[in-house]
């Protein structure tokens, strides 16, 4: 087969939409009617409901989705995480289970990894899982753990044994979370918000047919969903936004996007709202002062320069080239975006900034920036674990020496307090 | 705006990186800069002949390459990264760019094709002892007299003004002050009534000289009181010309540190293992590539004629200014007391560093300018 150009492919996808798109049907019947196209997720395999098209294509597939106002695959959330991870690491009978039900939005996921004792060192995760019976029987704790009080399935890293090493004793799941074994409860932040759970599991149960990949090669599976983590926190990917348009099809989206992006409604004042920040100096007088007229353009410069070093990591990517180092920085950037953009709006702010709710700046915009903003620089790999990947997979250099690598995991020194 | 280099431009970087790595080593740079004037007159021509750089940004019809700020970019952050000690930012990022902006077409046929190949070495003559960049700070006089004019005055922070053939000289009409009355002026180097003194420099790669003009004949250049505008596109391509030549430096001195981590053996076990050199390691190669991002960014919109260049210019200076000093502070503290000694190169790095953290304004000034391009 000849190689699909850009423009034959936008041809293709637009005379479909013309042929298909209806904004009168229901959000799921259309999405599969999407998805048995193979324009929903165009870069997948072509058995798995994709047309196995490069990246770059993908994105004209999207402008030409945009340009009617089509309503793509539900992506936001973790399942987007669910689907990329099952679609490289899951069984046949797995993807067919789960793949379709994801990318219509009929199922919703959470990501069941982060432990009390094991944030940064995942691989030291405790939660048990025992093989007994016909099933695997999970006992232990979650934590971190978003939109877990409306997901149906959890993305499962638990340990199944103690005698290998930490990383090869690890295995993955998916659980079901409706089920008496499961107990979740909210846990409240610093900033007031509650979009994190704890998940308990008591003789919590999963069928075997659910163990993603082999017994004690979960690691690598939690690699690959950690993987497009990170992808997801350049600066770049888009929040889940509902079009405002007419239609069944909008008003079941809209619905969707309202429940699954929820907890996610402070992440821009976590990721520290440059875009206040001019309009904030006019407002107060405080644009004339050239102090902060120089701190403002710190704040500029950091941030456009972030911008343009994840639209250079793109464009290596669209091309198909191997990318330079500047593709592994997003993260650590944006916690530096965002601590700078804190910084800068105390400083317009002054008193004010003392105040939150109502009293606040702007309604409380302000104080909430600066009591979500630390978040940033430890969710998804603290910046600290973002330096020792950049150190070792970009610049090469060496491993730190450790000492919990080569021995049974049940004689690592484990927290006493967690 | 683009995000990425084609494959000839980076094959271009490629063929110049390996030709600066043999033409210009550490051992002939520090030869170079022990020298009054800085630059062999030999090593320029060779440099010339064989890769027309200092034709690069020069249109054809003027006997230049033709290329546009991107290629400009690409020449001046391998120079950069090689610390090649030569005339070209004051002939043809400088002097070349102001005749482009400023001259009359005549003009333009009549000067730059010498510059283009290499012959004429030229600078720009702007900046005076109160270190003012902005077009505002000229104080120097040009007073009408016969079919010419006369110059009278003192232009200080003149790059290479104590070697080059022909000096572009930005003064005003007697009387005038701010952005009015200012005109461009050539001179060559040798006219009678210039004095020339070499600055003694921080950096010794990058040569500045100091000229006393009593009454020196000069031809002007492009139209009489016109040349603000000009002036001021010209800076903006120097600013970003040099903003890439920085983070070509910085980028050389991230690497320079990283090797040495790797081969330094301390408590046992090389520096590179232990987690506070990696981190450091990391926040470099951070600082850097945003540097680079903002610079290529820069060079991309003053290809595209895009209308925020001059903004763009001023964060892409301000960035470098703070990247490379930054990191030339690490590269030395990663090296430990080598890296304070004279023998050790990175102090080459580490000066030019240095002086091109102020020169065409430091990072506060181009903050402010970036400031007021965006919102006034």
């Amino acid at each position: 087969m000849s190689e699909a150009s850009e423009t034959s492919v936008r041809a293709e996808v637009r005379a479909w939409l013309e042929a298909n798109w209806d904004p009168d049907l229901g959000l799921v019947a259309w999405r599969n009617r999407l998805i048995d196209s193979g324009w929903g997720v165009p870069s997948w395999p072509k058995a798995w409901f994709g047309r196995e098209l490069p990246m770059a294509l993908e994105m004209a597939v999207e402008e030409e989705m945009q340009r009617v106002g089509a309503v793509g695959v539900a992506k936001t959330g973790i399942r987007r995480l669910a689907a990329a991870t099952l679609l490289v690491h899951g069984s046949d009978a797995q993807k067919e289970r789960f793949l379709r039900r994801s990318l219509t939005g009929e199922d919703t996921w959470c990501q069941l990894f982060s432990e009390p004792g094991s944030g940064s060192d995942l691989a030291g995760a405790m939660t048990r899982a025992e093989f007994k019976g016909n099933r695997w029987v999970i006992n232990g704790q979650k934590v971190w753990t978003t939109s877990a009080h409306h997901a149906d399935w959890g993305l499962l890293l638990a340990r199944t044994d103690w005698d290998k090493p930490k990383h090869q004793g690890l295995s993955y799941f998916v659980l079901d979370i409706h089920q008496p074994g499961v107990t979740v409860q909210p846990l409240r932040q610093m900033n007031g918000h509650a979009s994190f759970n704890q998940v308990f599991f008591t003789d919590a149960e999963v069928p075997p047919e659910n163990l993603v990949g082999e017994v004690g090669r979960g690691w690598a599976v939690a690699t690959t969903t950690l993987m497009h983590e990170r992808r997801g926190a350049d600066g770049i990917s888009r929040w889940g936004r509902a079009s405002d348009g007419k239609g069944r099809v909008y008003d079941e989206e809209r619905a969707e996007t309202a429940t699954v992006m929820e907890p996610y409604k402070w992440y821009p004042q976590r990721a520290g709202r440059v875009d206040l920040v001019v309009q904030r100096a006019r407002e107060t007088g405080r644009f004339e002062d050239p102090v902060v007229r120089q701190e403002i353009a710190k704040l500029l410069c950091l941030s456009k320069s972030a911008e343009w070093t994840a639209r250079r990591a793109r464009a290596a990517q669209m091309q198909g080239r191997p990318q330079g180092p500047e593709g592994s920085l997003g993260k650590l950037i944006s916690s530096h975006v965002a601590r700078a953009a804190a910084r800068v709006h105390t400083l317009i702010s002054g008193a004010d900034a003392m105040l939150s709710g109502a009293d606040g700046a702007m309604g409380g915009v302000i104080a909430e920036i600066f009591v979500s903003v630390p978040a940033g620089s430890i969710a998804g790999g603290t910046d600290e674990i973002q330096r020792n990947i950049i150190s070792e997979r970009v610049l090469g250099m060496p491993k730190e020496p450790r000492t919990d690598n080569d021995r049974p995991f049940r004689d690592v020194p484990k927290n006493l307090v967690v | 705006m683009q995000f990425s280099f084609t494959a000839e431009q980076e094959e271009f970087r490629s063929v110049l990186r390996r030709f600066l790595e043999e033409k210009s080593p550490p051992s002939v740079v520090r030869r170079m800069m022990e020298t009054e004037g800085g630059w062999d007159r030999g090593v320029w021509r060779g440099l010339n002949e064989t890769l027309g750089l200092s034709a690069v940004h020069i249109p054809e019809a003027y006997g230049g390459q033709g290329f546009g700020p991107v290629e400009l970019g690409i020449v001046l952050e391998e120079m950069g990264r090689a610390l090649l000690c030569a005339p070209y930012f004051a002939s043809t990022v400088l002097a070349a760019t102001a005749i482009m902006n400023g001259a009359t077409e005549a003009q333009k046929r009549d000067l730059l094709p010498d510059i283009a190949s290499g012959e004429t070495v030229a600078t720009l003559a702007c900046t005076e002892p109160n270190g003012r960049w902005d077009a505002a700070g000229v104080g120097m006089t040009a007073t009408p007299v016969g079919s010419g004019f006369r110059l009278d005055g003192v232009k200080s922070f003149v790059l290479d003004g104590h070697t080059a053939d022909l000096i572009v000289v930005l003064a005003r009409r007697p009387g005038s002050a701010g952005l009015e009355g200012l005109s461009l002026f050539t001179v060559p180097g040798d006219a009678s009534g210039l004095t020339r003194r070499a600055l003694t420099v921080l950096d010794p790669t990058r040569k500045l000289a100091r000229l006393e003009f009593g009454g020196v004949a000069a031809t002007l250049l492009g139209e009489e009181g016109a040349a603000a505008g000009p002036f001021a596109r010209t800076m903006v391509l120097a600013a970003i010309g040099l903003a890439n030549e920085m983070v070509g430096g910085a980028d050389k001195l991230r690497q320079s540190a990283l090797d040495y981590a790797n081969l330094r053996v301390q408590f046992g076990r090389a520096i590179a293992s232990f987690q506070s050199m990696k981190h450091k390691q990391a926040d470099m190669l951070v600082d850097v590539e945003l540097a680079k991002s903002a610079a290529y960014a820069a060079a991309s919109a003053a290809a595209d004629g895009d209308a925020e260049v001059a903004a763009l210019a001023s964060l892409a200076k301000a960035a470098a200014s703070e990247a490379y000093l930054q990191t030339a502070i690490h590269t030395i503290q990663i090296h430990g007391g080598i890296g304070f000694t004279w023998d050790n190169d990175t102090h080459l790095w580490f000066k030019r560093a240095k002086s091109s953290e102020v020169f065409l304004g430091d990072a506060a000034y181009h903050r402010e300018q970036m400031m007021r391009a965006w919102n006034e």
